[in-house]
């Protein structure tokens, strides 16, 4: 059970956070614009890498944010967190 | 009776006698005993017949490995226990414990019926008897297995008990309260970390509490003595937590594990009566450290599992620790240096004992120690068979090969009434497993080893490998040092002497004259698996470990092969020529023993299992006979039924005064979101498919939400109450989700917009009137209010007070009859209902549940998103085509609405179904075809929702048909178990199409 370290609230049990997937796919500006597959590939695909991973997750028994998580799928730790909008940390490009 | 207890220890209080029943009959033990312990002093060695050769099987081991001595603790119905090993189940007045597995009973005595047919219940039995003819297994191996499979009785009633849950936070966990873990928990409690150590024994201290051999000694002491210091000082330790009786269940990642503290399983049953019986510990730990030590492995040999037989360190134990000896004339089968410690302690007693050693030849200062005692040693030999029934009372030894692959010479029979065995040790590497961690194996010894330590997490002591006692204490002391990046200087000066082994040899199935198919050499003793069924498995294909164990069921029983495993691992790599190492091992699952549901459910049982949310006039709706009907949490009247009225009945009543004078429903569960700030229109606008910009204040708009890929979500109305300020509902069941959803699009999509959100649902109540009459009920609950249709029309909303208490009205309507919800302050829900109920009695105002309102909606053709709409269906495929903006920008999932799946004409489409039959009322879930000859049938879709309307006194239905929008009229067959029903596809609002009502 991981210890998820909330940029707002501080460490806290994993059972308080909700998970949402993979993060850093922004919703087109102008859906309309694209094509059945360039719309798919945002709706529907999603990478599942074995390794270092950029999430979503959402303290949902807590303050409610939404931020992201650096995680390695390999062995779970969570290497960096940080606030929606930011940059993910360069060093785990 | 006879007395196996011949000396005194500290442990035992001889002038404390127990009474407890065994099998029925009453017996005396010793407080701090154990069942086996106590069993063994009264010379009671057989306690069970084995899973599937019925073979008499005796106590083995003093611990958790137990593979024999399991018992059914109790008969109450409620209170009942399968499964519980003797040898760690303390004793205490008034203890009844009987064997499992012991058809008819223990002492039966014909030889064992499966032992005879043992030739038909080879490795994969339970896999190959279900290829054989059915008639076999219905009348010979089901009966047999039914009579057979003793492994304990469920209770059959609701757990008295009281469990409980603590969550702890520590910044160091020790797992194991030997020598090792000892010295980890007061180096780190003494560095000002906070420690919790836990042991599963009633008392700290491990195997080295009982040590008493000269050989081994700490700063001159023999090496309990010293221990026992320690522990005396360990208990003066302030930040240290000690907690006995409790053993750790499961190690998940982030070093979060579970442990089970016992309270009360040791205590006579007057004293156990309102406490809590056992208590699961929640712990985060910032690091571990595993000192869970080693289990002796027995040996594989021809006849290994007769009562008497048990591992060398237990004899050593029951003896020193208990003070039970285990035989009059013991021999010892070894195949390393720890079985002379029992043989020297037991010589020391004065009992008569021998050792068979497998190796060539050995020395030590043990081994020194025992031949200068005189006791007799037979090195370079094996045990190649045993005899008794009841209880071994002699056996074969044979001279080994040059190399080890054979017996030679003569055999020697010796007469002896227990033998101990040893086959070397293996650290329990379980926690280190579970917790992720990977293994190295040591060929020097055959064992498997934590093969990395991670910052947060350590093993020392045995379980790490390190067997002797300089080793132990010398390489603890450092690495935990290392570990907890502490400098303690308490054990520099340690003076350390001990027994060095220097020999080993290690054989997995040992040589035997007689051929294996002839020979029973037993791995697994719980699930009778022999060194035969997995060669045979071995034989027929199998390769992988984790294949091989469940073909031969060895390691599946309630010990998880904590005896067996290592054993089925070294025949495999012997029988296939391949290095032990390189086979991996099985995965060692939690709980390491078995956990009760009680301990994993702690409170949360009864009216604690869910949360109950209720409305504000729940009590009203109790006091009123309603049934209720769970609708996520919320507990929701269904129907109201009068006396002798069944739900059919009710629902009738309730519908028909609905739409003749005036209904009354609680909708205080419907989703409630306050949305405001300047961008709540733009909001709005982008999360639902229809427009928002122009909606008046005062007004109120229908809304549907859809998942980006197109597919209805939710819907609701929502109000539009001052220029930026908004209040939504949403579905009862969807509320959170919706919330959910609406905030992630907000954070992190248009963090730009100015809006927030605010769950209200608990903060009102709602009563919703509705019927030709409710603008005369509302009249007299608002005398003040104008309720003209011009000045509050449908699909508006004002505000009035009741009684001073300020209310929202909003005339809407999900029944199709003129309508008004009434939402109050939570508080005053109740009160609100009441003067409800009270002004409407002269309309005979008539409060109906769920199954109403749907029945209503569904003579409208109103959808009930989660009911007709299964996140496959589209606003068009609902034919809700008029509720999606073409105008709009963009909203959610308006690109996916022209996807080339969700434009196809033969999507599943919302339609209604009549019944030729109009008495005919369909069954929800129902299957659509058009035709039932040709096979296989086409299904078409299914029926979404079904009832008889009162109103229409006919049968009516909604469903989902495959290009249902173009089919109307036409004749479908709904194929039921025994008939066809005919039906017409019709429209889906079956009443009031031209909304006369809404403003009759
Ligand atoms: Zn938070």
């Amino acid at each position: 059970m991981f210890l998820i370290n909330c940029p707002f609230c501080g460490e806290r049990d994993q059972s308080e956070f909700s998970s949402g997937g993979e993060a850093h796919i922004v919703r087109p500006k102008q859906p309309t614009e694209l094509s059945d597959d360039e719309w798919a590939e945002y709706l529907f695909m999603r990478k599942n890498i074995k390794g270092i991973q950029f999430e979503r997750w959402n303290h949902a028994h807590g303050c409610r944010k939404w931020f992201n998580v650096v995680r390695d799928t390999s062995n779970d730790k969570i290497l960096s967190v940080y606030k929606m909008g930011e940059k993910p940390p360069v060093n785990y490009k | 009776m006879p007395n196996y207890r011949i000396h005194k220890t500290e442990y035992i209080d001889e002038t404390k006698r127990v009474s407890f029943k065994y099998d029925g009959k009453t017996y005396f033990g010793c407080e701090g005993d154990t069942l086996a312990s106590a069993l063994l002093a009264n010379g009671i060695h057989l306690v069970g017949r084995s899973f599937k050769y019925h073979r008499p099987r005796g106590i083995v081991s003093c611990g958790a490995e137990e593979p024999n001595a399991i018992c059914q603790i109790g008969s109450k119905k409620d209170l009942t226990e399968p499964n519980v090993r003797a040898t760690e189940l303390e004793l205490y007045e008034g203890l009844e414990a009987s064997s499992q597995n012991c058809w008819p009973n223990v002492k039966f005595d014909i030889g064992g019926i499966n032992n005879f047919i043992s030739p038909l219940i080879p490795a994969g039995f339970y896999y190959k008897t279900f290829m054989w003819p059915k008639s076999f297994w219905k009348k010979v191996y089901e009966p047999l297995i039914r009579l057979s499979a003793g492994l304990g009785k469920s209770p059959t009633e609701p757990d008295p008990d009281i469990y409980d849950h603590k969550h702890v936070h520590y910044d160091v966990l020790v797992i194991g309260g030997g020598i090792s873990g000892i010295i980890a928990a007061k180096m780190a409690a003494k560095n000002n970390l906070k420690t919790l150590l836990v042991d599963d024994k009633k008392i700290l201290g491990g195997s080295t509490i009982y040590q008493n051999n000269e050989a081994i000694k700490i700063d001159d002491k023999l090496s309990s003595e010293w221990l026992k210091n320690e522990i005396q000082e360990i208990n003066k330790l302030s930040n240290l937590t000690i907690k006995t009786r409790t053993s750790i269940a499961a190690y998940h990642g982030y070093n979060f594990l579970l442990a089970k503290e016992n309270l009360t399983d040791h205590l006579p049953e007057e004293k156990k009566k309102n406490k809590i019986r056992q208590r699961l510990w929640k712990i985060r730990a910032k690091k571990v450290v595993i000192a869970t030590g080693s289990i002796e492995r027995p040996l594989v040999f021809n006849n290994n599992d007769r009562p008497g037989i048990l591992l060398s360190n237990s004899i050593n134990k029951y003896l020193d620790f208990y003070g039970v000896s285990c035989g009059e004339n013991i021999i010892l089968f070894t195949n390393n240096d720890s079985a002379y410690e029992t043989s020297i302690s037991l010589h020391k007693k004065g009992i008569k004992n021998l050792i068979v050693d497998l190796r060539k030849s050995a020395s030590s200062e043990l081994i020194k120690q025992a031949e200068s005692l005189g006791i007799r040693i037979y090195f370079n030999h094996v045990v190649t068979n045993t005899f008794g029934y009841r209880k071994i009372n002699s056996l074969e030894i044979m001279k080994l090969s040059e190399d080890g692959n054979t017996t030679v010479g003569n055999k020697i029979k010796l007469s002896c009434d227990c033998l101990g065995m040893s086959g070397g040790w293996t650290p329990m590497v379980h926690m280190h497993t579970q917790s992720g961690g990977k293994l190295n194996f040591r060929d020097d010894d055959q064992v498997f080893l934590p093969k990395e330590n991670s910052e947060d997490q350590i093993s020392v002591g045995s379980c790490n490998g390190d067997f002797d006692l300089e080793n132990i204490i010398d390489k603890t002391v450092n690495k935990i040092n290392k570990f907890l990046d502490i400098d303690n200087q308490d054990y520099q000066d340690t003076n350390i002497i001990c027994s060095k082994e220097n020999d080993k040899r290690n054989i997995w199935l040992l040589p035997n004259k007689i051929p294996l198919g002839k020979t029973k050499c037993f791995i697994d003793f719980q699930n009778d698996s022999t060194a035969k069924d997995i060669k045979l498995a071995l034989k027929e294909g199998f390769r992988s470990i984790e294949h091989v164990k469940r073909y031969t069921t060895t390691g599946m029983a309630t010990d998880q092969g904590k005896l067996s495993n290592m054993h089925a691992l070294g025949i495999i790599a012997d029988t296939a020529g391949v290095k032990m190492g390189t086979l991996g091992t099985t995965t060692f699952r939690p709980p390491f023993t078995p956990l009760t549901f009680g301990t994993l459910v702690g409170r949360n049982v009864g009216k604690f299992f869910e949360v109950v949310r209720k409305t504000s006039m729940h009590e009203w709706h109790v006091e009123n006979n309603a049934e209720f009907e769970n609708v996520g949490q919320w507990k929701r009247p269904w129907y109201y039924p009068k006396k002798g009225e069944n739900m059919h009945d009710a629902v009738q009543r309730e519908s028909k005064a609905a739409r003749d004078s005036a209904g009354i429903l609680d909708a205080s569960t419907l989703g409630k979101i306050d949305i405001q700030g300047t961008d709540a229109s733009e909001f709005l606008n982008r999360v639902y498919t229809n427009a928002w910009s122009k909606l008046a204040i005062g007004k109120c708009r229908y809304g549907l939400m859809l998942n980006e890929d197109g597919m209805v979500y939710d819907d609701g109305v929502t109000t539009r109450i001052s220029e930026n300020h908004y209040l939504m509902t949403t579905t009862t069941g969807g509320a959170a989700n919706v919330l959910s959803k609406l905030e992630d699009y907000l954070q992190t999509e248009w963090p730009e917009l100015d809006v927030y959100l605010t769950s209200v649902t608990d903060h009102y109540s709602t009563a919703s009137i509705c019927g030709p009459n409710s603008k005369k009920i509302l009249n007299k609950l608002f005398p003040n209010l104008d309720l003209s249709d011009e000045n509050f029309p449908h699909m508006s909303f004002k505000e009035d007070k009741l009684e001073n208490i300020n209310c929202r009205i909003m005339r809407i309507s999900f029944t199709g009859e003129q309508s008004y919800e009434i939402n109050i302050e939570a508080k005053y829900g109740h009160s609100l209902w009441k003067m409800c109920i009270e002004a409407g009695k002269e309309f005979n105002l008539t409060p109906y549940g769920t199954e109403t309102m749907h029945l209503l909606r569904a003579e409208k053709g109103f959808i009930i998103v989660g009911q007709d709409t299964d996140g496959t269906m589209t606003p068009s495929d609902l034919q809700m085509d008029w509720i999606v903006s073409k105008k709009k920008f963009d909203f959610i999932g308006k690109r996916s609405l022209y996807r080339s799946d969700t434009v196809r004409e033969d999507r599943k489409q919302l339609v209604g179904l009549l019944t030729d039959d109009p008495k005919e009322i369909l069954e929800e879930g129902a299957q659509i075809v058009s035709d039932v000859k040709s096979k296989p049938i086409d299904m078409l879709g299914h029926v979404t929702s079904s009832y008889f309307s009162p109103n229409l006194n006919k049968s009516i239905a909604l469903a989902v048909v495959r290009s249902g929008k173009t089919m109307k009229g036409q004749k479908l067959i709904i194929p039921m178990e025994n008939k066809n029903i005919n039906v017409t596809v019709s429209d889906t609002i079956f009443l009031d199409k031209e909304n006369k009502r809404l403003n009759a």
